[in-house]
């Protein structure tokens, strides 16, 4: 990883010279994570910052769209010009049809070469990092991970990418000065989701792949989608229900569960409860799990350190019980009760069921 | 069968704070372990040890006092240790890295072919889940990140079948060997050294590896040179100055206390109450 300095950054701030080579690379791209027929979300959250940062350097947004023929690959390529992109760049084929890292590999590589973009951005998911990963070694360009901000540097034009390091205690604003195309992952919620504009035409291009499926070594046996499974949905979660190492022990985890169940919410928990096993690794939220911007956060149990913060202090509402009245929570949230999260969660559920028993009897 | 894990050592970014007044890292007293995720990578290279026989070589590029890392991991079980040390290294950023880490994994594998390279999932201290990538297309290896589980592993055959966590679901992945696997947390859990394998992995010989040995000739790829990625700043995060609403009520008896929260919470959220309600309903 980049080394962080402690005291000074290892670069000045420096006026660079663009090599001509690289003055040639316009425009500012998104990788649209389409698969089985429906788009991430976060591929729209990019466009929109895509489009702020197009702007600022007078280019040209381009959606890139790769996926297996049919209705749905053609829709999303539409969807891209309402979220703003000026050129979609589609490459359809059926061994693209779940994602695999060789062929994706072959068909983004094949369209940066071609079109030269000075900015590739994509969704810091698990596809978008293992893609971002091989794409950038195999051009041999910066990528910068999970950014929570992304500017545009006047001084030299270049992409000045903000971004937590250890573990979110500092942030650090990252450039690739020299290389070309800027690469960045974000992950979904960091950004805000932009207007769904009115139908809009833009110029569609298409490429072909030029891979055939029995040189692709590796091969998808199955796909297990989540609802067969116990999984949590929590990056759009509109209410989460969250706990940490305030409820002390494993069986106090339970009121979170009852709370979110009469919410119908979805349970969160801090980095600490997940490594010691309480719960599963896709219900932390926080900086190296899961950023999530719910209507309302609830956070019993825990202290609001720096590393938690950042993955829910966008959310709408946050209420927070601690026993500790100077838990850094308190600094943030927007209700706080200082008090046993074992003795409040329990009345908070019972709350939320008479006041609901009350809804419906108020018809 | 040869496995090779990758590991880092890296401070305990969950005690890392910041001086309040300098705005840098207050990195005295902050323990250097082994990346977690590297533990979850070692531990299911050891499992596929116990199954099928082979060895376990775990490799680590950092400072000389890294080693302490590959004492580690030797106490659980690896067979052979390399630190990867130099100073052309410092300042790599992911791209330097993986230059360097592939050109060692190649030299390896000359003296003893490799079958599969593990890595965590991420760093806690860098958190880009680059590295591995990188290693992967720079030796030409099938890229398989996310790993929940090692489904089947034919050594005759040279194939592998994982799971692979995706957004919303699992890939059932099937690939040859060698390629490069990176796990998620919690896909099994770690054995305990025990004393004697401490003492052990005290005594063991490190291979110390700089440059030279690992056959990096472009030192342009390596340490600041080979990196395109630069720091332009370094700041504390600027928290949100909105300190919260206590909630207190005479006695503090959990039913009031939340009574009056609820109160609170519908009169100036009505939208919140209406999307509540109808959950409720």
């Amino acid at each position: 990883m980049t080394e962080v300095p402690t005291k000074r950054p290892a670069t000045g701030r420096r006026k660079v010279e663009l090599d001509p080579r690289l003055a040639a690379y316009k425009g500012v791209w998104v990788f649209i994570e389409h698969e089985r027929g429906t788009t991430h979300p976060v591929s729209w959250e990019l466009l929109g910052e895509a489009r702020k940062l197009a702007d600022q350097l007078g280019a040209e947004v381009g959606a890139v769209v790769l996926g297996e023929p049919g209705n749905a690959i053609r829709e999303a390529c539409h969807e891209t010009f309402r979220y703003g992109a000026d050129i979609c760049y589609l490459i359809e084929d059926p061994v693209l049809a779940s994602y695999r890292n060789e062929p994706y590999t072959v068909g983004l590589t094949h369209l940066v070469d071609k079109f030269k973009p000075e900015i590739l951005l994509l969704g810091a998911t698990t596809l978008g990092r293992d893609l971002g990963g091989s794409i950038a070694t195999t051009l041999a360009t910066g990528l910068t991970a999970d950014c929570t901000e992304l500017t545009i540097d006047p001084e030299n034009r270049s992409l000045a990418a903000t971004r937590p390091t250890f573990g979110g205690s500092l942030l650090c604003t990252i450039q690739t000065l020299n290389y070309r195309p800027q690469m960045a992952t974000v992950r979904p919620r960091v950004m805000h989701m932009p207007e769904r504009g009115s139908p809009r035409s833009g110029r569609l291009i298409e490429e072909t792949l030029g891979v055939i499926e029995e040189s692709i070594i590796t091969k998808v046996l199955e796909y297990i989608p989540d609802e067969q499974q116990d999984q949590a949905q929590l990056a759009y979660a509109d209410i989460i229900v969250s706990g940490g190492r305030g409820l002390k022990r494993p069986e106090n985890f339970q009121l979170i569960w009852d709370l979110a169940k009469v919410l119908g919410a979805e349970v969160g928990a801090t980095r600490p409860l997940i490594q010691a096993g309480w719960v599963s690794a896709d219900r932390q939220v926080g900086q190296t799990g899961k950023t999530v911007r719910p209507k309302l956060y609830i956070a019993a149990g825990i202290s609001g350190a720096i590393q938690h913060r950042v993955g829910m202090e966008s959310s709408d509402v946050i209420i927070a019980i601690n026993e500790d009245p100077n838990a850094q929570i308190f600094d943030f949230a927007t209700y706080g009760i200082v008090g046993n999260a074992m003795q409040i969660l329990p009345a908070l559920t019972d709350a939320f069921r008479i006041y609901g028993a009350t809804a419906r009897r108020a018809g | 069968m040869h496995i090779v894990v990758c590991i880092k050592q890296v401070p305990d970014s969950a005690q890392i704070r910041v001086h309040p007044v300098s705005n840098t890292i207050m990195r005295q007293g902050v323990p250097a372990i082994v990346n977690p995720y590297d533990l979850f990578a070692l531990e299911e290279a050891l499992r596929l040890k116990d199954r099928y026989g082979g060895r376990v070589t775990v490799l680590c590029m950092g400072p000389s006092q890294a080693d302490a890392a590959l004492r580690k991991a030797l106490s659980f079980g690896a067979d052979e240790a390399i630190l990867l040390s130099d100073r052309a290294f410092a300042g790599s950023d992911t791209l330097a890295t993986s230059y360097a880490l592939a050109a060692a994994i190649q030299r390896i594998h000359v003296d003893m072919p490799v079958d599969l390279v593990f890595a965590g999932k991420q760093t806690i201290d860098g958190d880009t889940a680059q590295v591995g990538p990188g290693i992967a297309k720079r030796l030409n290896l099938q890229l398989l990140t996310y790993v929940s589980k090692i489904d089947a592993l034919d050594l005759d055959r040279k194939e592998i079948v994982i799971h692979r966590r995706a957004e919303g679901g699992v890939q059932v992945l099937k690939t040859r060997l060698p390629c490069l696997v990176t796990v998620l947390e919690g896909i099994n859990e770690m054995r305990f050294a025990t004393m004697d394998d401490m003492f052990r992995a005290a005594r063991h010989p490190l291979e110390v590896w700089d440059k030279v040995a690992a056959g990096i000739e472009d030192l342009s790829k390596i340490g600041l040179k080979g990196s395109p990625t630069v720091v332009a700043k370094v700041f504390a995060p600027h928290p949100k100055a909105r300190k919260a609403e206590r909630i207190e009520v005479h006695g503090d008896a959990p039913k009031d206390l939340v009574a009056t929260l609820l109160t609170k919470l519908f009169t100036h959220h009505p939208q919140l109450e209406r999307e509540i309600a109808a959950r409720l309903a």
